[in-house]
């Protein structure tokens, strides 16, 4: 018989993340469950994309009964019921399962539509299907394809444009302003959950300094130490707030925490650099009057949300049009496949098993 | 090169970066990013044969073509687009081409559509120093500069409308950031400014020998565009005239500029025709 591309597994569209906990792989058992994979008869070839949302293989089996066998090796192997993986499994065959591969690759199929970290994930996943030399010329043609058309789509379409979670668009916001945020001095007011990850999102957009000012100086002291940052006693940051560039407050206060005469003195001193207030706070710890300040930039959460908002509408309403794009490829590379290495018609036991619309996620 | 009218390179120069214009107004009614090749392909098959153009020109008018005021928006273009293709590519301030193709093909349809400006060209008198066509050219080059910073400082203005009322898609999305705008800014206008003063310096020189070879009113109103230039500049330096202000002050200053060629050439003593290329059209 000539084997049949297929790829089978769970994600967050059909599976909970108790589901998805129980069924991750740590780099140890992702090792030990890839060696049971290596003696697997009929499994030609093989990788593996393990994320936080999903366990996914992609695979050449020779029959349609290897497949079967994967599922309850991995079932085994994680001391999980067989049936209830049928239950929550998705799995395609041939042009489908090119087709799921490149919507996966091209953020169409994630869980923040249009995210670009997934790809990267899938390269790895290659990389290390390289290493383990469990790839071979089909698995190799497949991704390296899917490579270059998930680029494709990017560029062609406005799938990944804008940000979509309210911390990267504040930092999309502040790269509109200051360019590179290398040099952007960066402080945050008040230590809560929100500025943490506000400020997380601002390094990994290249900021470097960034200074921690909370009423409780010791979790002040303990966030800038998890952010490799300086911490201010709460009470002197207006007599710095000239020093910084931008200023995320997201305090627990009741009341306003910057006026809006701070803002102006504080801009006397830096007239010619602009400043940037995100008030992630609720209520609002910067006084509104302040967006009127010549060289002062003020956006609060609802301001941000909005944007996010409107960036995952322009996103969602390019997802038909993405599709057709990687429609058109999956059916041109799997029309190449199937002339190179001729593989079978799909086993009716599998196509019978699943419907076509359980194979591909929505 | 010679069989072809400078007109015609001038006419073929503004339609490349007409074309240019249009490429990039489609991208962005589109809503997305302009193909940054193609806008120096127009930008500079259009610099290429302005340059031919003006070179035809100035072979016949034995000088620098900035003898009458089509000349004059010519040579502006052309400053302006030169100066684009050696900082475009360092600064990398997306939109800038667009601007400039904007700027460019304004300024030399405008020029090629109004007859009368090339219809008379002033004489050279025989054996004038080449100092003065160095004078003319750098002064003109400067103008260019202050060209290129209205760009510059529009596309400033734009963003921060676009930041502070929250306007941030389509077009918005594609203006550089305010810092930069803002370094840009300054570079350009102490560029423009130093060379406006060299352009100057050189003519004063002229100027104190042979008292009677410039009208008063070029002197005033050529003084009074470098003053107002060189006091934003020591305004902006001190601290004093900044951000929006200074946008405006600069896109102010670069129309008034622009009506002062015409003042300038209006003042002629003795506007003399002169044989070039263009009459053969």
């Amino acid at each position: 018989m000539s084997p049949t591309l297929f790829t089978l597994g769970v994600n967050h569209h059909t599976t909970p993340i108790e589901l998805r906990e129980k069924l991750a792989l740590t780099a140890d058992k992702m090792n030990a469950f890839c060696e049971r994979l290596s003696h697997l008869a009929g499994l030609r070839e093989y990788a593996v994309l393990n994320t936080c949302n999903r366990v996914e293989f992609y695979g050449l089996a020779t029959t349609a009964e290897t497949v079967e066998q994967l599922q309850h090796e991995f079932c085994a192997f994680q001391g999980f019921s067989g049936a209830e993986f049928a239950a929550i499994r998705q799995h395609a065959l041939n042009r489908e399962a090119i087709q799921h591969l490149l919507e996966v690759s091209s953020g169409l199929n994630s869980q923040m539509l249009g995210e670009t970290e997934i790809l990267g994930q899938v390269k790895e996943a290659y990389a290390a299907a390289q290493t383990r030399h469990s790839v071979g010329p089909v698995l190799n043609r497949v991704f390296q394809k899917t490579f270059q058309y998930a680029k494709h789509v990017r560029t062609t379409t406005a799938i990944t444009e804008g940000q979509i979670s309210v911390a990267n668009v504040a930092v999309d916001l502040a790269t509109k302003i200051f360019g590179a945020l290398a040099g952007a001095q960066i402080l945050l007011l008040g230590a809560g959950e929100i500025g943490d990850k506000t400020a997380k999102a601002f390094q990994s957009r290249g900021a470097r300094s960034l200074t921690v000012a909370s009423r409780r100086l010791e979790r002040a002291q303990e966030l800038a130490s998890t952010l490799n940052a300086a911490a201010l006693p709460f009470e002197q940051w207006p007599a710095h707030l000239a020093d910084f560039d931008i200023v995320v407050c997201s305090t627990a206060a009741p009341e306003t925490v910057v006026t809006g005469n701070t803002i102006r003195n504080a801009i006397k001193k830096r007239p010619a650099r602009p400043l940037f207030f995100i008030d992630l706070a609720m209520p609002r710890d910067v006084e509104p009057t302040a967006a009127e300040v010549e060289n002062v930039f003020l956006y609060n959460l609802d301001d941000l949300a909005k944007i996010a908002d409107e960036n995952l509408a322009a996103r969602t309403a390019e997802v038909k049009r993405a599709r057709e794009i990687l429609t058109e490829k999956a059916n041109t590379l799997w029309e190449q496949i199937a002339a190179k290495f001729s593989p079978p018609s799909e086993p009716a036991s599998l196509t019978r098993d699943v419907p076509l619309d359980r194979c591909i996620n929505k | 090169m010679s069989s072809i009218p400078d007109r015609t390179w001038l006419w073929f120069a503004a339609t490349f970066y007409l074309a240019g214009f249009v490429l990039g107004t489609v991208a962005l009614l589109r809503e997305r990013r302009h193909s940054r090749t193609w806008m120096y392909i127009f930008i500079w098959a259009g610099f290429v044969f302005q340059t031919c153009g003006l070179a035809l020109r100035g072979k016949a008018v034995h000088g620098c073509p900035i003898s009458n005021l089509f000349e004059l928006f010519q040579f502006t273009a052309w400053s302006a687009t030169s100066l684009y293709l050696v900082i475009g590519p360092t600064f990398r301030l997306s939109l800038l081409g667009y601007f400039n193709a904007c700027l460019s093909a304004t300024l030399t349809f405008v020029s090629l559509l109004v007859p009368v400006w090339d219809s008379i060209h002033r004489a050279r008198t025989p054996g004038s120093s080449p100092w003065i066509e160095f004078h003319a050219a750098l002064a003109l080059f400067s103008y260019g500069v202050f060209g290129l910073l209205a760009l510059t400082s529009i596309m400033y203005l734009l963003q921060v409308f676009s930041l502070k009322r929250q306007h941030l898609r389509g077009f918005f999305s594609f203006l550089p950031s305010i810092v930069d705008l803002d370094h840009i800014n300054l570079r350009l206008l102490t560029a423009g400014a130093v060379l406006m003063t060299a352009a100057l310096s050189v003519g004063y020189v002229h100027w104190v020998h042979d008292r009677d070879s410039v009208p008063a009113i070029k002197i005033l109103v050529t003084g009074s565009i470098w003053a107002a230039y060189a006091v934003a500049l020591i305004l902006r330096l001190r601290g004093i005239l900044l951000t929006k202000r200074l946008a405006w002050t600069c896109i102010v200053l670069f129309v008034a500029a622009l009506f002062s060629l015409g003042i300038i050439e209006s003042s002629r003593k003795t506007p003399t025709a002169v044989q070039t290329a263009a009459s053969h059209e």
